[in-house]
């Protein structure tokens, strides 16, 4: 079956479920039924966290494609077929290390209907997992399109007061892609006589076909990503949603995005990928910079942290997009340094609500005074988001941008300055909660982090030094997989303008390297 | 070896910053201070090993960063005698800058943090130092714009303060753009980033073109004019030089240390790496050449108005940095370094001076209610004499000379030897602003130390002398940290106001009522005193002791940056006049300080009011900050609330998920009818909507 011996992956699939229907039925008082929530869906988390240990432990670098794979039909060609690649490896691991933090982050700030919420989370949690590892088109699309209904409870339930427009929104633009994606994928389906992905990936679609199936997919994946113009639902949904809500969507459904680009759109349409290139680029460019503007007069945190996530994944847009090796590995690690960063920086918010109960930025200021652990974490964070080097915000950055110049040198100039914008709004934003003088009495009277608080936040700082320092960890799993993609898309390669003139040129490149080895 | 020397001030830093209230001021004061002793005794050796010939350059592997194809990266720390240049003038001055802190951040509630911050800034910097390839000095470039953010917004109270900070980080990033590309370039073109393989390969490129945003310019050109412009930013050269002046904003240990010594030569020490590369373009050459000699005499015109008397030393440092740039673009790295070794000692000398006096002073900072000092702080006026003497370049040729002597007479002779237009009009400019140079540093020393006391119109000796008021020790609570006295200076925006605008009572020194309002400055405690002495010796030693193998030396460079012996061999037989034209203008320089300073004091008013239109053009710093505002900051938010507002809610939404709403449910009344209990209906239906899709696509 796989090197375990044992369905690791429906074994992670299941014990959320498992933990959400507990949750939903367990008897008692209404108080016993919150507290029991709580701590099943804790112990359920931690159990898929410890499970995604020993997946990424026993996960072979340089073994087989696919690993734990697991196939059994259902009916039809639809299949419960699980298997993950090292692309889908390191994203699920994102998933599995952000969930006890989410559940860590609801602990006290909820308190109504707790069961219901805790079950909505293991839900997703699922469904996540699911997105993943799924290996049949329609077991994904389930997944795919049903992680959108806890989210959509998340925000339409327990989030603030303009709850209802931000989940309508959110579903309307998400509905939109996914009945294309749907369509797109019957004809795929129909075309390849497989619903298998690993198979779909290796097919060759016709040319003219290409570009009608790369746009209904694009239709969703861009909406998920969320890119420039369909982002909108995105500053909304996460002023919404409660502090875990808006973890989860920054840290793990945006990656869905990303990761339907390099599982879908890049191996399945490489010429239409190549002939569309230029509506990626071109709407990823104006991202990074629109987006970042926007980010600089935000009053409302959230809002703020939100807009500076459609200019990081626009970062990811352009690297994928960048047909080269650099560019996919640094789009995949700006995935994960996103998910951890912009997590940790919703949560940052999320500590600071708890105690005022308001996003506004302006009512706060001075925090270093009186909470001084925390003025270093949102410090740690704010940097990691800008990107400085040591932090995992740099690496995959970097190479996202060395891949952008080496396709276009017009990408990497305007999306480089992002590193000027995103200094601009992150540090203007760090300046007005954390520095000036303390004067507002209410803010004052705040405490410091809880040992509850700093549990979330050291794992995921560790995390953010560990990827900015030795990004190999992350990288090697992946290296081969992205290796498969770019032989698939090699074909369709657009070139580049940045190339030396003289043939003589690639002569000291060859000897910089020799000598280099 | 180099590791420990390089990690040490890391653990330091680590260890008091996490520390921090929980292991104390002292301890954390110690674990740093001896830190970084340890590591300047470490590099000590190594440069002298470069100096006598027995040491070879040398690469120590940490770890490997980033594998990508075939982009590879390590950590590891290179060694050699440039690298070894930089060791001792990062570790020796930030070791002093450390014990001058016990002294100087006496009264301070944070000075673990304060001591972590400076630990990190010199562990960064010898990560930039030591790098091998460009993506690790990139790594200790942010290191040090991030430790300088923090040490500049350090009184995180003071609105200007947090302001400063940003502007520096912000401006830096302007320039870490065009690193950024210029890194990226020399990738694409060298399929390497291993610093002695881009210089080893760079020649080979020389001539040939590359596309850039459309067009084809040359490839060496383009990549070194992109990473000069992170050279700009850093080193605040004309254009992105803006945030040094703000950056005084910081305490001034850290001006001394971070904004004169070490961080803000990175630039200069970056072209002086690269300078193989740079020398394969003329082009950039020149570019670096023009922008240098405008900065130096810009930097020095700004410098002769500003009455904060840490922005003056702050422009000099600017106008000094240009020096050394346009010394690098004529060719004589040689000399770009000897002047960066030289300054590193004399400049943290001054501000480290200027500080005493600022101690002195009760934080008044404004040379117009200072002096008469002399006698009242002695140690600090001989000491910060010599530091005047050297910045200003007193000696005799052939004889002895204090260390700007050396330095800035052969980047002034190299300019005119290079024979190039660029090299001509550097020259001018260069002899100019050693004219400027000399009389904003003599203005400096005679308003501060001579004449009759001025204090009684400061109105922090006012405060003061108010809080002393009756009790004779009193006014030692500059040293006793008495939290009433530090709340003062906390709660008053003006404390240490390093990047204040200029005064708006253009109130000339000569209208100050003199009188020392019963105040009575003191000398600073030993803490402060020995390295004011130690790098004063350096302000006098330095050029008379290291001339030989700074710019003769072909022999000490070993190779690690760009020697040209007929520069030097054409620099050394110049006309007399050339030679003597540095030594020439300082003396008018000082004279004309001691005419208007000391003689005939109303002579700066006079001038000031004949000359309004150039005061105040000078004044207010030729009005780069205002240009700035108007063009890029207000821009940018005005910008930006239009894609919000007009963008965002007004057009996308609009059009996009409201007028759905509109349109399909007839009203956004529906939309808010969305009941939570029908959610779950809706969310069910959606489940099920799906199931039946799949389904219908199987058995199809």
């Amino acid at each position: 079956m796989n090197q375990l011996g044992f369905p690791i992956l429906s074994l992670m699939l299941a014990i959320p479920m498992a933990a959400a229907v507990w949750a939903l039925v367990a008897p008692g008082s209404e108080e016993a039924r919150a507290q029991n929530a709580r701590v099943v869906a804790l112990g359920a988390t931690l159990i898929d966290f410890a499970l995604g240990i020993v997946l990424w432990a026993s996960f072979r670098i340089g073994g087989p494609q696919w690993q734990f794979v697991e196939h059994s039909g259902i009916f039809g060609r639809f299949a419960w077929a699980l298997g993950i690649d090292g692309i889908a490896l390191v994203l699920t691991m994102l998933t599995v290390f952000l969930m006890p933090i989410c559940i860590g982050a609801s602990w006290k700030s909820i308190t109504t209907r707790v069961p219901e919420y805790m079950a909505a989370f293991l839900l997703m949690e699922t469904l996540m997992i699911g997105v993943f590892a799924a290996q049949d088109l329609f077991l994904f699309y389930i997944m795919f399109e049903g992680g959108l209904i806890p989210m959509y409870l998340i925000i339409g339930i327990w989030g603030g007061a303009n709850r209802i427009y931000a989940s309508y929104k959110f579903f309307l633009y998400t509905l939109l892609g996914s009945v294309l994606m749907l369509i797109a994928m019957l004809w795929m389906s129909h075309y390849a006589g497989t619903t298998d992905i690993p198979t779909l990936m290796k097919t060759d679609f016709p040319r003219q076909a290409q570009t009608w199936l790369w746009l209904a997919f694009f239709a969703s994946f861009a909406v998920k990503m969320p890119m420039w113009p369909v982002h909108t639902w995105l500053p909304d949904a996460h002023v919404q949603a409660p502090t875990a809500g808006s973890v989860i969507l920054a840290g793990v459904l945006l990656k869905m995005g990303g990761y339907g680009f390099i599982r879908f759109l890049l191996p399945m349409f490489p010429e239409a990928s190549n002939q569309l290139f230029w509506i990626v680029m071109g709407l990823s460019m104006i991202a990074v910079v629109y987006t970042s503007l926007v980010a600089l007069v935000q009053q409302d945190m959230k809002k703020l942290i939100a807009y500076s996530s459609v200019a990081h994944m626009a970062i990811v847009t352009i690297g994928l997009f960048a047909w080269s090796r650099q560019g996919i590995e640094g789009a995949m690690l700006v995935m994960l340094s996103h998910g951890l960063v912009s997590g940790a920086l919703f949560l940052c918010v999320g500590v600071i609500y708890d105690r005022l109960h308001t996003r506004e930025i302006d009512r706060y200021g001075g925090l270093s005074d009186n909470m001084p652990k925390y003025a270093m974490f949102f410090l740690l964070f704010t940097m990691a988001s800008i990107g400085l080097p040591g932090t995992s915000g740099f690496v995959g950055e970097f190479l996202s941008l060395v891949g952008a110049y080496r396709v276009q040198s017009w990408v990497a100039f305007v999306a480089t300055t992002g590193i000027i914008l995103g200094a601009c709004y992150m540090l203007y934003l760090y300046r007005r909660i954390a520095y000036g003088a303390l004067t507002k009495p209410d803010v004052a009277a705040m405490t410091d982090l809880s040992a509850r608080e700093l549990a979330m936040f050291v794992p995921i700082a560790a995390a953010v030094f560990w990827m900015g320092i030795y990004p190999e960890s992350f990288l090697a799993p992946m290296r081969g997989d992205i290796g498969q993609l770019l032989a698939r898309i090699e074909r369709a390669d657009p070139g580049g303008d940045g190339h030396p003139s003289k043939v003589a040129a690639a002569e000291p490149a060859q000897l910089a390297m020799a000598e280099k080895r | 070896m180099i590791v420990a020397l390089v990690f040490l001030p890391l653990l330091a830093a680590i260890v008091a910053g996490l520390g921090n209230r929980a292991i104390g001021d002292v301890p954390a004061k110690l674990v740093t201070t001896g830190a970084l002793f340890l590591s300047c005794a470490l590099a000590w050796p190594i440069f002298l090993g470069f100096l006598s010939g027995h040491d070879t350059a040398h690469v120590v592997p940490v770890l490997n960063w980033i594998r990508s194809d075939d982009l590879s990266v390590d950590w590891s720390l290179r060694v050699d005698a440039l690298t070894s240049v930089m060791l001792v003038v990062v570790t020796t001055v930030s070791s002093l800058v450390h014990l001058y802190s016990w002294g100087y951040m006496a009264e301070d509630d944070s000075q673990p943090r304060f001591f972590a911050y400076l630990s990190l800034f010199t562990f960064a910097m010898l990560m930039l130092v030591t790098a091998d390839s460009l993506v690790q000095m990139f790594f200790g470039w942010e290191g040090v714009g991030l430790a300088s953010y923090l040490l500049i917004g350090f009184w995180y109270h003071k609105p200007s303060a947090n302001a400063a900070a940003i502007k520096a980080f912000v401006v830096n990033r302007v320039g870490d753009f065009g690193f950024s590309l210029g890194i990226f370039g020399t990738f694409l073109v060298f399929g390497t980033v291993s610093i002695p393989a881009i210089l080893a390969a760079a020649p080979h490129m020389a001539g040939s073109t590359i596309g850039f945003l459309g067009g084809r310019v040359d490839t060496m050109t383009l990549l070194c004019l992109l990473l000069f412009v992170g050279a700009m930013g850093k080193s605040a050269q004309l254009g992105l030089h803006t945030w040094l002046p703000d950056a005084m904003e910081g305490p001034t240990p850290v001006s001394a240390l971070i904004h004169a010594a070490t961080m803000v030569t990175a630039g200069v020490f970056m072209v002086c790496r690269l300078s193989p590369m740079f020398v394969t373009s003329p082009t950039a050459m020149h570019v670096v050449t023009f922008v240098g000699a405008a900065t130096c005499f810009f930097a020095a015109t700004v410098g002769t108005t500003q009455t904060d008397i840490k922005r003056v030393i702050a422009y000099s440092t600017c106008s000094q940095l240009g020096y050394m740039f346009f010394g690098a673009g004529v060719g004589a790295f040689g000399a770009a370094m000897f002047h960066l070794f030289t300054h590193a000692f004399f400049k943290a000398l001054l501000f480290l001076c200027a500080g005493s006096v600022i101690h002195a002073m009760h934080h008044e900072q404004d040379m117009r209610f200072y002096g008469g000092l002399a006698k009242k702080i002695p140690y600090t006026f001989i000491t910060m004499l010599l530091g005047t003497l050297a910045i200003t370049g007193v000696g005799i040729d052939g004889l002895f000379g204090f260390a700007g002597f050396y330095s800035k007479d052969a980047i002034i002779e190299s300019a005119w030897a290079a024979g190039t237009q660029a090299g001509g009009i550097a020259f001018f400019l260069g002899v100019f602003a050693a004219l400027l140079t000399s009389f904003y540093s003599w203005r400096l020393v005679f308003l501060t130390f001579f004449g009759s006391p001025r204090w009684a119109g400061s109105e922090h000796i006012q405060h003061a002398a108010h809080d002393a008021h009756g009790d004779a020790h009193a006014h030692d609570a500059t040293h006793a940290g008495s939290a009433a006295h530090h709340d003062a200076r906390v709660s008053d925006p003006s404390g240490e106001q390093g990047g204040g605008e200029p005064s708006s009572h253009a109130r000339g020194f000569d209208e100050v009522p003199t009188g020392t309002a019963g105040y009575h400055p003191h000398e600073s405690p030993w803490t402060m005193t020995v390295p004011l002495v130690l790098l004063a010796i350096g302000a006098v030693l330095a050029g008379f002791v290291f001339v030989e193998p700074f710019t003769v030396g072909r022999d000490f460079w070993q190779g690690s940056l760009f020697v040209s012996p007929e520069l030097h061999e054409i620099a050394e037989h110049a006309p007399f006049w050339v030679k003597f034209a540095p030594s020439a203008v300082m003396l008018i320089g000082l004279a004309i300080a001691y005419w208007g300073y000391m003689l005939d004091t109303t002579m700066p008013r006079r001038f000031a009011a004949t000359f309004g239109v150039l005061y105040r053009f000078l004044l207010h710093k030729w009005y780069f900050d205002e240009l700035y505002d108007a063009i890029f900051v207000r821009p940018a938010f005005a910008i930006g609330r239009f894609l919000w507002k007009k963008g965002d809610e007004g057009t996308i939404d609009r059009f996009g998920p409201n007028g759905a709403a509109a349109v399909v449910a007839g009203g956004s009344i529906a939309a808010q009818r969305l009941q939570s209990g029908y959610l779950y209906t809706y969310a069910l239906v959606m489940l099920l909507g799906l199931a039946a899709a799949a389904t219908w696509a199987m058995a199809a």
